[in-house]
């Protein structure tokens, strides 16, 4: 196989498999959402609670931290 | 003992808002006076010949593009970055002596960098190299400022109390990141003095790239300094302060992240762009350019986002000059993403390249997305940070027209210009000859050059307009309550 035939399959994979992973990510962002795993919409909460003695949307703790 | 409830400490923030001010005023100052040299060339030596050396064109240039870039906008991102990375991490600047110290010594030695790069700029000290024009000394300074701006982020990453990292601040470590890695390797240079045993000036350097490498990382870097210093953080910025001001939150997180990690992995391919039709191998032009087509997509995300966060809420560009600010900013950034590629693309480009239709380009994006989104921040930040209302919504709205006409007659002007030396440029006869030659172009663009100036300097007077109101407010605005500053920010008449 000569290079630019190497290059030209690199290049049809390579592209595949980019927009394999940027579907995979939405479906991930979705799928996450519908299978009450994470609520991903929730942290848009982050700018809008941002005093400093507001309840934080995800509080870190040392049982978080163990998990 | 004493027992005040715990607050957040903006003292840095408001140094970085002061020269936030303050270098907008110089680099757009310097710049208006570019735009008066081009149109009328005995402004080059207007404070007589004597001092011609330090008036004119070439000598000013990167003092404009410099104190633009690493001045007013990494001002206002700092300024901004310690506002709101306080706020969505949930934890005070006052918590840790350590990281409130290393925010000062960040300040005090951007300052000094800041003297330097004046200074050796105004000197003709440089390294010809475009957005990084700055000697080995000053490069080892950007460097330790660089660093101390890391250790902070992550020191105030490390005590927070949210979880969970807002969107803004993953765009704010990856300004950190890709600014870090450019400007390592665009600078790599080698000091010609300690080099050779001591020919030359200690100071000098020469890069240790060159020819078509030179210009592949130069633009590289040149390119990437837009991605990472005009685009990512400015979207950091938008990402908080319109929800904030708006009070409502961003139309759809999910978006705002596949945004990101599309941003992040398109844009650094795109620099090729501005090498197209030149000595680099030509898949290197192609990809630049495709990748420059493709990276419409995770900019109008953002941008779109941002639009559709107004949703329902529309009155309020209406009502509030601060909302207008940001939805201009947020509109002239899909226009200057959509106009962008349109020019990287490589039958467009044959035209384009070297006319002031890039020049144009730039301008739209910087003053209309880049120091709009600053000056909004500065505007939402200003009450909190001084406990005081805005002093005049009258002269925000003032300020806001008179900029908007003079981005507009900035860009249509350029692109006319532009378009303009691009057909004459590439006009002949039926043997091959030039129809034109380069005087002919500047006789027909002076107009045009006028306009530009006449649009940059309703810009400056802007500024101008725009750093009053933010003395007033920090003098002499109403004092308010904590109650009001929960979203939209209280403004006086």
């Amino acid at each position: 196989m000569d290079i630019s035939t190497f290059q030209a399959y690199a290049y049809f994979f390579f592209t595949a498999f980019m927009v394999v992973v940027l579907y995979s990510y939405i479906y991930h962002l979705y799928s996450s959402q519908w299978k009450g795993k994470r609520d991903y919409e929730k942290y848009g909460d982050l700018a809008l609670h941002d005093e400093i003695d507001d309840h934080p949307i995800e509080k870190i703790s040392e049982n978080d931290e163990k998990k | 003992m004493e027992n005040r409830p715990l607050e957040y400490d903006y003292t840095v923030a408001k140094m970085f808002m002061l020269t936030t001010v303050l270098l907008g005023i110089v680099g757009m100052l310097v710049g208006v006076i570019l735009a008066w040299e081009m149109a009328f060339p005995a402004v080059n030596t207007i404070a007589g010949s004597g001092l011609a050396e330090y008036t004119n064109f070439s000598r000013l240039r990167p003092l404009h593009t410099d104190a633009v870039i690493f001045g007013f906008t990494f001002s206002g991102i700092w300024a901004t970055w310690y506002y709101v990375g306080q706020r969505v991490l949930k934890v005070s600047m006052a918590e840790s002596k350590f990281l409130m110290f290393l925010g000062k010594l960040h300040f005090g030695l951007y300052l000094l960098v800041v003297v330097s790069v004046v200074v050796s700029l105004l000197l003709g000290i440089t390294t010809s190299k475009e957005y990084a024009e700055f000697e080995w000394p000053i490069d080892i300074a950007v460097v330790v400022v660089w660093v101390i701006w890391g250790m902070s982020i992550f020191g105030l990453i490390g005590i927070r109390r949210e979880k969970s990292l807002y969107i803004s601040i993953w765009y704010y470590i990856a300004t950190f990141l890709g600014i870090a890695m450019l400007y390592l390797f665009n600078n790599m240079e080698i000091p010609t003095y300690f080099a050779s045993g001591g020919i030359g000036a200690w100071y000098h350097s020469v890069s240790m790239y060159s020819g078509t490498n030179d210009a592949l990382v130069q633009w590289w870097y040149g390119h990437n300094a837009v991605a990472f210093g005009f685009t990512v953080p400015i979207v950091a910025m938008i990402y908080y302060f319109l929800p904030k001001e708006s009070g409502q939150a961003v139309y759809s997180y999910k978006l705002s992240l596949l945004a990101f990690w599309g941003l992040m992995f398109v844009y650094l391919w795109a620099g090729g762009h501005h090498l197209l039709f030149s000595t680099v191998p030509d898949w290197m032009q192609t990809m630049g350019s495709v990748f420059s087509v493709v990276l419409i997509l995770p900019s109008w995300g953002s941008a779109i986002n941002m639009l559709l966060t107004m949703k329902g809420e529309w009155q309020q560009v209406a009502a509030s000059p601060l909302i207008k600010f940001m939805i201009l900013a947020s509109t002239f950034y899909m226009f200057s993403t959509l106009e962008g590629p349109i020019q990287a693309i490589k039958s467009v480009n044959a035209l384009a390249h070297f006319t002031d239709w890039i020049v144009g380009h730039v301008h739209d994006g910087v003053l209309g997305w880049v120091a709009f989104m600053i000056m909004a921040a500065l505007f939402h930040m200003a009450p909190r940070v001084f406990k005081r209302e805005i002093y005049s919504k009258s002269l925000m709205n003032t300020q806001f027209w008179i900029q908007t006409l003079g981005v507009v007659l900035y860009f249509t002007s350029m692109w006319i210009a532009g378009i303009t030396q691009g057909m004459m440029w590439r006009a002949h006869d039926e043997f091959g000859n030039l129809a034109y030659s380069f005087i002919d172009t500047v006789a027909v663009l002076h107009p045009y050059f006028t306009i530009r100036a006449v649009g940059g300097t309703l810009y400056l007077l802007g500024m101008f307009l725009f750093a009053y109101n933010m003395y007033k407010t920090m003098t002499s605005g109403r004092r308010v309550e904590e109650s009001e500053l929960q979203s939209a920010s209280p403004m006086g008449a």
